[in-house]
């Protein structure tokens, strides 16, 4: 039953799916949702530089500007909607004892750079945080300030760069292996590495001697990611973390994957030098979208000293904050003067400079915190058991259904198929991603890593219950047994009850339409 | 423990269902001998009670901007943020969902992230923007790195008024990426010889405006004089409030507009996470960093939004990205763009101009204290005063009578004496007529 514009409905809504158009299309440049008063006369003082024209800006007042986000928010998926099992993402719930405390005014209303005498608690913060995450890395120093993983990464190599320029040497290799994340290349090419891809052997883990062939006097480092991306614990981790350091180079762990193995092993006891940690994926501090983030750096000793400012120094009681490196401070901090000669905590003697303003990403670290004194010791680690049991809980559920790249063997907190058991249904795993948002349930990642084909790696996280898990593998089941038998329909038409059908994205990049214009409404009235 | 589902018996049933005896099994490919056999030297699981009693207790400690006469910027902003935007930030579907990689059931954040990309640029009177850095700080980095590759040339010219931590930002990134820069010499008078540092081997020249000190910068002649070295003119900002009553950049000439947007919606929250804005020219938009959404159509003809122009991004080109960034600002974006749909152009202009009528009667008030000179002739909310004596003692004896005062230029600049005297001092609507009273008084005491 259609109208005559051949909708559903009249409205172009459907129940409580409710169409939402644009700002700039239900506000207005004279409407305000803040209420403020007109500033008595004064003198201006912008000089010559006062603004002209106006903005355009559209204004809702308050009822308008709740009913437009939470209709937005009605279009989204979160985890607290439904099973997200996006791998390498750590989708876990996030508590709202951690919003709650982040917001608490003596953490959420304080200024970076209002005097440390008045901060000692967002200090101690700082300093808990720091001690807790060198008990769970076993590595002795904490980088607290890049602004997510990448950032930490970046964090990351840069040490490694002081630390080999520190020697008076200079080299131009980063050995990055094929299954590894996007921004483990992108970041090593940033400081002007050359990129060189390891293989990855049958098993789907990297071959040490793959690593050794191409180990020379002019390789800065290693980025390994481990648990890797295929979902499996890197076995020969330290035969790698030896080579690499026989070779003189640093091994760089890519920490997107600790909610595997925090409380189980130690990265420290592995030989790696440096790793980030993303506290939105393994602390559960919230994605919101995409971000923000925050990527604290673990440093081994040999790299610790090169730790960028600020940083805290932690004797016993005694904790200190350093804001500024080798340049001699006229003004001590209140908690006393000197420069730091030994890092224990955080950061060290040399630093390589500053990776962003201010102090990091605070409100995350209180978040992660809150997160951490929740779970304690034993909650951290029957945490990664359960994740890692959730996975393999799922691998053995549907192995004889759908393919596993490198054999049934036990994974870590992530499980990978690929798409060998679509072969001849017509059927691509984008196809089956779309279907699995009709069974309601958010896709796995897709087509990443890389070095498998049609790549499906699912990630439940410890947040699920048995029965949501039996429900999940139900569905996916269902799917399966539906592709195998020829239903290619349901695939190729999904999504079919999501608030979008698929959407053209050829389109988008070959027409970019990247922000509202006034007279884009008519142009497409005429079209 | 409360956030883990799995009962014991769950557990038997489903390590029988894999097939192995028990969960050590499972981790047989992490070498026995580095496996941790007892729990790490860490407080065990606390219940929400006493969680939230330790931190608080940590919080106590601190004190809070909106509990004193408050008047610290430099880069950061304490701003009244309506209700309605810390409510709506924390709606789940929001809060708890990731980077809209299946758009057809992200459209929300999708739909957010497209709006907030428009009211960036007409903000900054640019022609596009993306959906957000990690921060002022960083987007000022990535901006540099994008004239490299618009110019294909590696060195870079800093404005001396630049916020120092951006400066120190730009630098770390600049060195151990072996490019070259030029950094001029801090200039809080506001005066700076910017033009005679431009030649033909520049890619793009820094400025801040208003700048680390308060003072506005027409940028229009040195848009001009970069652009026939060919070179790109950057422009920066920290207060994105001032985008309401200062000239836009856009309107000067500047080819890449960053700044901090934390001033509209975001919690001051010691410094992160916050969020960082980027705008540019259409033509260069394939040389921007970050991601980017975008308008098109579903399968039933509906408008819709995507993720788009991915190919400039680090999980498509690898090391050949744009920049190695992933994460955006989701929530932070989210913040800003409620924010500032509540004020609109005519809410957002009013905010400006309380900001600025503050800031001019505080510039009076302390101007008059014995011993103090303001030394700006232009500004919008923040402006630098010199006192007598150093600055940094100044502001702790204004901290122990109740007043944060505002951030010491010794406190970013520790190296250079001749900037100890100085004091960055910013006002805002929070501000009322007894806050600025009780600094001048204070102020005067402090002094006497």
């Amino acid at each position: 039953m259609l109208n005559q514009n051949g909708q559903a409905t009249f409205s172009g809504n459907r129940g409580l799916a409710v169409e939402e158009a644009l700002i700039f299309e239900v506000g207005r440049s004279d409407t305000t949702g803040v209420d403020l008063p007109e500033p008595a006369k004064f003198s201006s003082k912008l000089g010559r530089l006062a603004r002209t024209e106006p903005l355009g800006l559209p204004g809702l007042t308050e009822p308008e500007a709740m009913r437009h986000y939470v209709r937005l928010s009605q279009r989204n998926y979160g985890i607290d909607t439904g099973l997200f099992p996006l791998g390498s993402c750590t989708m876990k719930h996030n508590p709202r004892l951690n919003e709650k405390m982040a917001r608490t005014p003596g953490f959420g209303d304080i200024h970076p750079l209002q005097p440390l005498s008045t901060v000692p608690g967002a200090v101690a913060l700082i300093a808990g945080l720091s001690r807790w995450l060198v008990e769970l890395t076993g590595m002795p120093a904490i980088a607290m300030t890049p602004k997510a993983g990448a950032h930490g990464e970046l964090c990351g190599l840069m040490a490694i760069k002081a630390a080999i320029e520190a020697r008076g040497e200079k080299r131009s290799v980063v050995l990055v292996p094929e299954s590894a994340h996007g921004t483990n290349p992108a970041t090593a090419s940033l400081l002007g590495y050359r990129v060189e891809a390891v293989p990855a052997r049958d098993d789907g883990t990297v071959d040490p001697g793959e690593v050794k062939k191409r180990l020379s006097s002019d390789v800065a480092g290693v980025m390994l990611t481990n648990p890797n991306t295929c979902g499996l614990f890197e076995r020969d981790v330290v035969a790698i973390a030896e080579a690499v350091h026989a070779a003189g180079a640093y091994f760089y762990a890519d920490g997107a994957n600790f909610n595997a193995i925090v409380g189980k092993v130690r990265p420290g006891d592995l030989g790696v030098d440096a790793m980030h940690i993303n506290l939105h994926k393994t602390f559960s501090t919230p994605h919101g979208g995409g971000g923000p983030g925050a990527g604290p750096v673990a440093l081994s000793a040999a790299l610790a000293p090169f730790a960028p400012v600020p940083y805290v120094v932690a004797d016993g009681a005694d904790v200190r904050y350093v804001e500024h490196g080798s340049t001699p401070t006229p003004n001590p901090s209140p908690q006393g003067g000197g420069e730091p000669r030994r890092a224990s905590g955080s950061g060290g003697a040399q630093p390589f400079g500053r990776m962003c303003a201010f102090h990091g990403q605070m409100g995350m670290f209180v978040r992660a915190m809150a997160y951490m004194l929740s779970h304690g010791s034993d909650g951290m680690r029957q945490a990664s058991e359960d994740a890692v049991l959730n996975a393999n809980y799922v691998r053995a559920s549907l192995s004889d259904l759908m393919s596993l790249p490198y054999g049934d063997r036990p994974c870590m907190h992530e499980v990978l198929f690929d798409d060998h058991w679509l072969e001849g249904t017509g059927v691509t795993t984008l196809d089956f991603a779309k279907a699995m948002i009709d069974e309601g349930f958010h896709p796995m990642t897709v087509y990443f890593p890389l070095v498998v084909h049609g790549a499906m790696l699912i990630e439940p996280t410890e947040s699920e219950s048995k029965q949501s898990l039996d429900q999940f593998i139900a569905s996916l089941r269902g799917l399966a047994q539906a592709a195998k038998a020829g239903d290619a329909a349901r695939f190729k038409d999904a999504p079919r009850f999501s608030p979008r059908r698929r959407l053209d994205e050829t389109k988008a990049a070959r027409e970019p339409r990247l922000r509202w214009t006034p007279q884009a409404p008519q142009q497409e009235a005429a079209e | 423990m409360r956030y883990l589902p799995l009962t014991e018996a769950d557990r038997k049933a489903m390590l029988a269902k894999i097939g192995v005896a028990d969960i050590d099994a499972l981790f047989a490919d992490v070498p026995k001998d580095k496996r941790l056999d007892a729990l790490v030297d860490l407080p065990k699981a606390q219940g929400e009670l006493e969680v939230e009693r330790a931190l608080a207790k940590m919080a106590a400690r601190n004190t809070a901007a909106g509990s004193v006469p408050f008047f610290v910027g430099a880069g950061a902003y304490k701003h009244h943020v309506p209700a309605t935007v810390d409510h709506l930030i924390q709606r789940s579907e929001f809060l708890t969902s990731y980077t809209p990689y299946q758009p057809e059931i992200a459209q929300g954040t999708l739909q957010y992230l497209y709006e907030f990309q428009s009211q960036v640029a007409m903000l900054t009177g640019m022609e596009v923007a993306n959906a957000s850095m990690y921060d002022g700080s960083t987007a000022a980095a990535e901006a540099v790195l994008m004239a490299h590759r618009v110019t294909k040339r590696r060195r870079a010219v800093l404005a001396g008024n630049l916020n120092p931590h951006y400066r120190e930002t730009i630098e770390t990134l600049s060195r151990l990426s072996e490019h070259e820069l030029v950094v001029l010499p801090p200039a809080p008078a506001g005066r700076e010889k910017l033009a005679e540092a431009i030649d033909e081997t520049v890619s793009c020249v820094v400025v801040q405006t208003p700048d680390f000190y308060g003072h506005l910068h027409d940028l229009t002649e040195i848009a001009e004089k970069a652009h026939a070295a060919g070179a790109l003119l950057v422009a920066v900002f920290t207060e994105a409030v001032s985008l309401g009553l200062v000239q836009p950049p856009g309107a000067m000439g500047a080819d890449i507009v960053v700044g901090e947007g934390q001033s509209i919606g975001n919690a001051l929250s010691f410094g992160g996470p916050y969020v960082g804005l980027f705008a540019t020219r259409g033509k260069l938009v394939r040389q921007m960093p970050g991601r980017l959404a975008g308008e098109t159509v579903d399968k039933e003809g509906r408008r819709g939004f995507v993720l788009t122009l991915s190919t400039r991004e680090q999980h498509i080109r690898r090391e050949k990205a744009t920049s190695n960034i992933c994460t955006n600002s989701g929530l932070c974006v989210l913040a800003f763009t409620i924010h500032l749909s509540l004020l609109g152009e005519a809410g957002l202009r009013r905010l400006a101009r309380i900001n600025h009528a503050n800031a001019v009667a505080l510039a009076r008030a302390l101007g008059k204290v014995k011993g103090v000179k303001v030394l700006n002739e232009t500004f919008f909310n923040e402006f630098t005063i010199r006192v007598p004596g150093d600055a940094a003692d100044v502001i702790e004896k204004l901290s122990q009578k109740g007043v944060l005062g505002g951030v010491p230029v010794s406190r970013l600049e520790p190296g250079r004496p001749e900037l100890a005297d100085l004091i960055v001092v910013a006002s805002t609507e929070v501000n009322t007529d007894a806050d600025r009273a009780a600094y001048a008084t204070a102020l005067t005491e402090v002094l006497a």
